[in-house]
């Protein structure tokens, strides 16, 4: 039962996914062992973009399932499920910049993985990445930026964790439009990633995983 | 006069007319001076000999088609640019006469201000609404376009933009979804019932709202449109005619957003093929319009969510590539010269793109491979590009130089290379984008 419903989210078969998992509720399933099934599924979809298989409407509606499925599954699951992580990443768009398409696409490749991510969303100001830094902990920040501007906003941003004192404490990378090796090496980031399969790569290796 | 022109004939028509340009009086176009002319016409047929393929130009043309970058380098903030109509034609006229390129895109970037503001503009963020004075005006993503609205879209695309899609993202225009239905106007029984509708105060306002919009947009125009003209006197050319977009970017943009046409293409492709099917030819005249109204060949079309890693190869050829290659031959059919910018990396796509009617078109490149771009679409289409905006901003002026000069081996032995930055930009330190114009004029002469 839980692999036909694995199969169905991992081939995009949205309506049978989401009728097989009220059925299984009403068959009295139990809601974790169907938000296991979900989690298997989007490991799956994870692996299937990295292959070059899956691309942004698989994700998305990969995302649309789980937001759906977490919706009938909250009012019965009791508390919130614990889950091992790899390790924390902290993700924004910098100061000055609206776009958020890739870093959501990165944001969502990190959770698949395995990571806890916490988005701090777009236009981010240097002293918030700093901020929430100190609350977050993270291994890993990923700064995106899709515009030229980015350039000097991730900069300032990478200044702003140096001159906090946390800049030993993380690994940054940058990502985004027009982002490449010169960038990185100009805003004083660790790595860039070229896209979100390179950024997932990057966080493992930084949290030595693989 | 029941000639039809052939597509080659409105072609050279257009392409004539650049070469004997008028004031906008219809008179000829006083030039400057003798040099001017003459520097006039050989930038003109420089580019066209590029784009066209059949001969070597006398060299590689090169240009900047830059994002704001005109204004910073005048030291002016995106907002002053976009408030001051005068000195942002000024700017943009140093702009040009100190770069010295062959081909100039004119100064509409910014656009007017005030404008946008009279019109309540809620489909972007620019400097004193949402983004700073210094930065460029950006995108507000979303879902303009409700998923049980593809019928309506479908049945009239025009209805659907005054009724529905147009009030959501123009807060002046509150008074459109009262208009009437204006097939309905048919015969005198009945007709001023339909008329009700103007003597309302909702609509009247919205009325009003245009009104001073188009009076704004005139006295923006009026200087922004005379640099145009002004350029040419000096020498400098334009052919840039308009733009247009792929129908999957129409509705994946500014429609239904990236996430709803992501999944619609899993929940309603029937009705994602149809919208783009009735799109296409509204697209089509779209360009087609704009260039016989400017006397422009070059039809702009930015292409988005088609680059690599947005799609599967299958969803590319399914549905975005067969109603933009139409759109790209009935603007070819229509006498225009197409300019689709490839942004991001197009390296998946070259293979399926590539089989375009030769000398027809101009590809502007930008992260992918000048080499395999040249190997593959370059030889039917015309490449402009590559330059990186990263190379522009952080690099050197012989960096720049050695890119150059790389690109112009690669892909401008045998002509279609015009020599430009690869993507649009704001920042750049100025002497890598004189070294940029330098190194085509230095190592491009055939």
């Amino acid at each position: 039962m839980s692999e036909g419903l694995v199969n169905a989210i991992a081939d995009m078969r949205e309506e049978e996914a989401i009728q097989m998992v009220r059925d299984m509720l009403a068959k009295g399933a139990k809601p974790m062992a169907i938000l296991d099934a979900a989690r298997q599924a989007m490991d799956i979809i994870g692996q299937r973009y990295e292959k070059g298989i899956y691309f942004l409407p698989e994700l998305m509606l990969a995302g649309e399932m789980m937001g759906q499925i977490a919706e009938i599954l909250k009012p019965k699951l009791a508390e919130s499920p614990e889950v091992r992580r790899l390790g924390k990443v902290l993700m924004g768009t910098v100061k000055g910049d609206i776009h958020d398409i890739g870093k959501n696409i990165v944001c969502f490749m990190l959770d698949a993985n395995g990571f806890e991510v916490l988005d701090l969303g777009v236009d981010v100001p240097p002293q918030k990445f700093v901020e929430a830094l100190r609350d977050f902990q993270p291994q890993v920040v990923g700064l995106s930026g899709f515009l030229t501007l980015a350039f000097e906003s991730m900069k300032e941003t990478v200044d702003a964790i140096k001159a906090a004192g946390l800049r030993g404490q993380v690994k940054i990378m940058i990502g985004g439009g027009q982002v490449n090796e010169q960038v990185s090496q100009y805003v004083g980031a660790d790595a860039y990633g070229r896209d979100a399969v390179s950024g997932v790569s990057l966080a493992k290796k930084w949290v030595g995983v693989q | 006069m029941n000639h039809q022109l052939s597509p080659d004939e409105k072609r050279e028509a257009l392409w004539q007319g650049k070469l004997s340009p008028k004031d906008p009086q219809g008179n000829p176009l006083p030039f400057q001076s003798p040099e001017a002319e003459k520097k006039y016409k050989e930038r003109v047929l420089r580019v066209r000999t590029a784009i066209e393929m059949e001969k070597l130009p006398d060299r590689v043309p090169v240009t900047v088609f830059p994002s704001m970058f005109p204004w910073k380098y005048a030291g002016m903030t995106v907002q002053e640019a976009m408030y001051d109509y005068e000195r942002c034609a000024a700017a943009f006229k140093k702009f040009i006469l100190d770069f010295d390129p062959d081909l100039q895109w004119g100064a509409y970037a910014p656009g007017p201000g005030k404008f946008f503001e009279i019109l309540d503009y809620k489909l972007y963020s620019w400097p004193g609404h949402g983004v700073a004075p210094e930065h460029c005006y950006q995108c507000n993503e979303g879902e303009y376009m409700k998923p049980e609205e593809y019928d309506a879209l479908i049945q009239d695309p025009t209805g659907y933009f005054i009724h529905v899609y147009l009030p959501r993202v123009f807060g002046a225009l509150g008074g459109f979804p009262m208009l009437p239905f204006f097939p309905g106007i048919l015969e005198m029984y009945g007709l001023a019932l339909t008329f009700i509708p103007f003597g309302l105060p909702p609509v009247q306002a919205t009325f009003q709202a245009l009104f001073e919009a188009g009076a704004e947009a005139l006295k923006w125009v009026t200087p922004i449109g005379g640099v145009d003209v002004e350029l040419a006197t000096l020498g400098y050319p334009t052919l840039l005619g308009g733009f247009t977009k792929a129908p999957f970017d129409v509705i994946g943009d500014t429609l239904r957003g990236t996430k709803g046409i992501m999944v619609d293409i899993y929940r309603r492709p029937e009705k994602l093929l149809k919208a783009m099917e009735v799109l296409t030819p509204l697209m089509i005249q779209m360009g087609v319009n704009s260039a016989q109204a400017t006397g422009n060949p070059l039809i702009f079309i930015p292409l988005h969510k088609g680059a690599d890693g947005f799609l599967s190869d299958e969803h590319f050829r399914k549905f975005y590539w067969p109603t933009l290659k139409e759109v790209i031959l009935g603007l070819i059919e229509g006498g225009c010269v197409p300019l689709p910018a490839a942004e991001g990396g197009y390296s998946s796509r070259l293979e399926v793109v590539k089989d375009l009617p030769r000398g027809k078109t101009v590809w502007m490149i930008d992260l992918t491979d000048m080499a395999d771009v040249k190997k593959t679409l370059g030889q039917n289409a015309c490449l402009l590009g590559n330059v990186p905006s990263a190379l522009l901003n952080l690099g050197t002026p012989e960096e720049v130089k050695e890119y150059v000069r790389r690109i112009i081996e690669v892909a401008g032995k045998d002509g279609g290379l015009i020599v430009a930055n690869g993507s649009f930009f704001d920042e750049a330190r100025p002497e890598n984008v004189k070294a940029m114009i330098e190194a085509a004029k230095e190592y491009g002469v055939y």
